[in-house]
């Protein structure tokens, strides 16, 4: 079974980061909200496996 | 103020020069006594160029400005001979901490392993720094240190510059073939050229102040998103000598710079990060704005840009004086060789390509930490603080924390001196041409030392040869080498105890003691590495062959057999 990789797995971290956060230039608040909620479908159709997607949101649940 | 400090008065002497009927005429003039215009002038010292070295003022740095000097140019300093008094007065630390609100989140190792002379970084007053400069200066007797030697005026000629002086005493003129300017951010001669520095300014300040304390807080930088005793905004916390503390408070833009800076304003903040009872003392406080700007080039004609003047950044980081000294490291003996004639000007275009290169690393660097640790819009905090809250469980995160990306000197991976590899040599590891070499432990004539401290000023050889085998066919060749008229020394790496009878003439052996070369670099029985005077890798092979390394050497200095036609770095950087 798959499981969550928590440890570093970004290629370019760096370069990820500025681009995450360039995707929001010039976005009201909804507007940002809505372009994270499509990156997030997004992602989780790439990550496919149902138990990592949980895993996921339960880690990111935490902190809440 | 400066408790800890006072600054020398250095004696303002009239020149001979003064009273010429005509402007005296000079090889080399810097413009500018700060770390990076102190560090040229003892690197022409050594290749026996004489300099003056002109000055507006009659001291060192007014505050503590630099203050960590990064294991690059703590290598370049060995090379210039005063490595060593800067460690030993400063303060060397690995370790970062970065805490969240109230909470710390992680710590890193800035230098991951062992086997090298210098630490990640040593943190030393810009006071002391440049007092160490300077009497390494005085101690070659190479250069003319002129204080209280304004320049007003430059005029660039197809051969050479004209520059007003002015002095206590009034104005005089002199000419030079070449002229250096390290005269900072706001570089006097830069403007009176009609030159700009171009980029981006932030909006946002950061009050700098220094803190005389006795505190037992761990020799580590520490930076602190969000702090209880700072709200919404970031601090940075280092160690300085003389229980001088360094500590950055950002203010946001709102805030009047002057109004900041009063000691009324400033202690309280100070007494809410430390907690009320401790005892300390305000040495030195100083405003400033986020900006990353650079010259379109660093070379117009006869006159050559270095350090803050040519290009600037935010300081976090420690991308300012550290890339200034790796301006030096990389010009100098490039403009050596062109003043000997033994390599055409165009060289000095290379120096403009590559480091415009490490500029735009350092500034894209210090622009993306800029936008961490002060996020523009409400989505990029959101985004930020979940990065922060990541981290303090999960490795992946940390990677993410931006709270600036510590100075590591530029690999000039696209420059056209370096000799592309061969790819059946098969390479692996960062010793890439272009990239700066790594240190090792070594053992020279039974003695251990550092293989850094062998290398640099000149091109250098080194040949990795476990037996003799892999020497005595070519001597000939590397002793005729290491006599061209621009040699190559080959250092002969052999394992740890063992050696090699007959040393073919201008070649040394050298034991790696640990093994460290032959990991650092990669090497097989035979390897090859041709290294530039500034101790970056220009070329490597499999197997050694004269006619390589000579034709290698001539593409590193733009020689006869180098390409003329020359592309500028910034072409393939787009």
């Amino acid at each position: 079974m798959a499981t969550l990789i928590t440890d570093p797995n970004l290629s370019a971290p760096d370069d990820f980061y500025e681009s995450l956060i360039d995707m929001h230039r010039d976005l009201d608040d909804e507007a940002s909200a809505k372009v994270n909620a499509r990156l997030i479908l997004l992602l989780a159709n790439h990550v496919g496996d149902l138990d990592v997607l949980r895993e996921a949101i339960r880690l990111a649940r935490e902190g809440a | 103020m400066l408790a800890t400090y006072t600054p020398p008065r250095f004696e303002y002497v009239r020149s001979r020069d003064q009273s010429a009927a005509t402007p005296p005429h000079y090889p080399v003039i810097i413009v500018g006594a700060g770390p990076v215009g102190l560090a040229a002038a003892i690197d022409f010292s050594q290749h026996g160029v004489k300099t003056v070295l002109l000055d507006d003022d009659n001291t060192v740095s007014v505050g503590s400005r630099a203050v960590c000097h990064a294991k690059r140019t703590l290598e370049i300093l060995d090379r210039l001979g005063c490595g060593e008094p800067v460690v030993e007065r400063g303060i060397s630390w690995n370790l970062g901490k970065v805490f969240f609100k109230d909470r710390l989140i992680y710590t890193f190792n800035l230098l991951a392993d062992e086997g090298h002379r210098r630490p990640a970084f040593v943190n030393l007053q810009q006071y002391y720094f440049e007092e160490i400069l300077l009497g390494r200066l005085r101690s070659l007797g190479h250069t003319d240190l002129r204080w209280m030697s304004k320049v007003v005026s430059v005029a660039t000629e197809r051969e050479g510059v004209k520059l007003g002086v002015e002095t206590p005493d009034g104005p005089y003129a002199l000419t030079c073939d070449w002229l250096l300017v390290a005269d900072g951010a706001r570089s006097p001669v830069r403007h009176m050229m009609g030159l700009e520095s171009k980029g981006q300014v932030f909006r946002d300040r950061f009050l700098i102040a220094d803190v005389v304390m006795k505190a037992d807080f761990p020799t580590e930088r520490w930076f602190w998103f969000d702090p209880p005793f700072h709200r919404n905004q970031s601090t940075l916390l280092h160690r300085q000598a003389d229980n001088v503390w360094r500590i950055d408070f950002q203010l946001g833009w709102d805030r009047d710079p002057e109004e900041e800076k009063k000691p009324e304003r400033v202690i309280p903040r100070i007494q809410a990060m430390l907690g009320d009872d401790r005892e300390f003392e305000l040495e030195w406080v100083s405003v400033y704005t986020f900006q990353c700007r650079r010259m379109d080039t660093f070379r117009y004609g006869r006159v050559l840009f270095a350090g803050d003047a040519a290009h600037q950044v935010s300081p976090f980081g420690a991308r300012g004086a550290n890339s200034g000294v790796q301006d030096v490291d990389n010009l100098v003996w490039k403009l050596a060789l062109v003043l000997e004639g033994k390599a055409p000007e165009r060289l000095l275009d290379t120096y403009s390509d590559e480091r415009v290169g490490a500029a735009d690393e350092n500034i894209l660097n210090s622009t993306r930490s800029t936008d961490f640790i002060a996020p523009k819009a409400r989505v990029s905090r959101i985004f930020r603080d979940a990065t922060l809250e990541l981290a303090e469980k999960h490795p992946f995160a940390r990677k993410l924390v931006n709270s600036g990306r510590l100075s590591v000197p530029a690999t000039l991976r696209t420059s056209p001196l370096n000799t592309p590899d061969v790819p059946r040599d098969q390479f692996h590891g960062s010793m890439v041409p272009g990239a700066p070499a790594a240190d090792a432990p070594i053992t020279r004539d039974g003695i251990p030392g550092w293989f850094l401290d062998l290398i640099g000023n000149r091109f250098d050889g080194l040949l990795f040869a476990p037996s003799e085998r892999f020497v005595a066919p070519d001597a000939a060749d590397l002793a005729a080498l290491a006599r061209e008229a621009i040699p190559v020394r080959t250092l002969i790496v052999v394992p740890n105890g063992r050696g090699i009878s007959v040393v073919p003439e201008g070649c040394e052996v050298v034991e790696d003691t640990v093994g460290w070369l032959d990991k650092r670099y990669d090497s097989r029985p035979g390897t090859f590495y041709l290294l530039r005077p500034d101790q970056h890798v220009a070329a490597r092979w499999r197997r050694f062959e004269a006619s390589s390394v000579r034709a290698a050497v001539q593409r590193a200095t733009c020689g006869d057999l180098g390409r003329s036609d020359h592309v500028p770095l910034a072409a393939h950087a787009a």
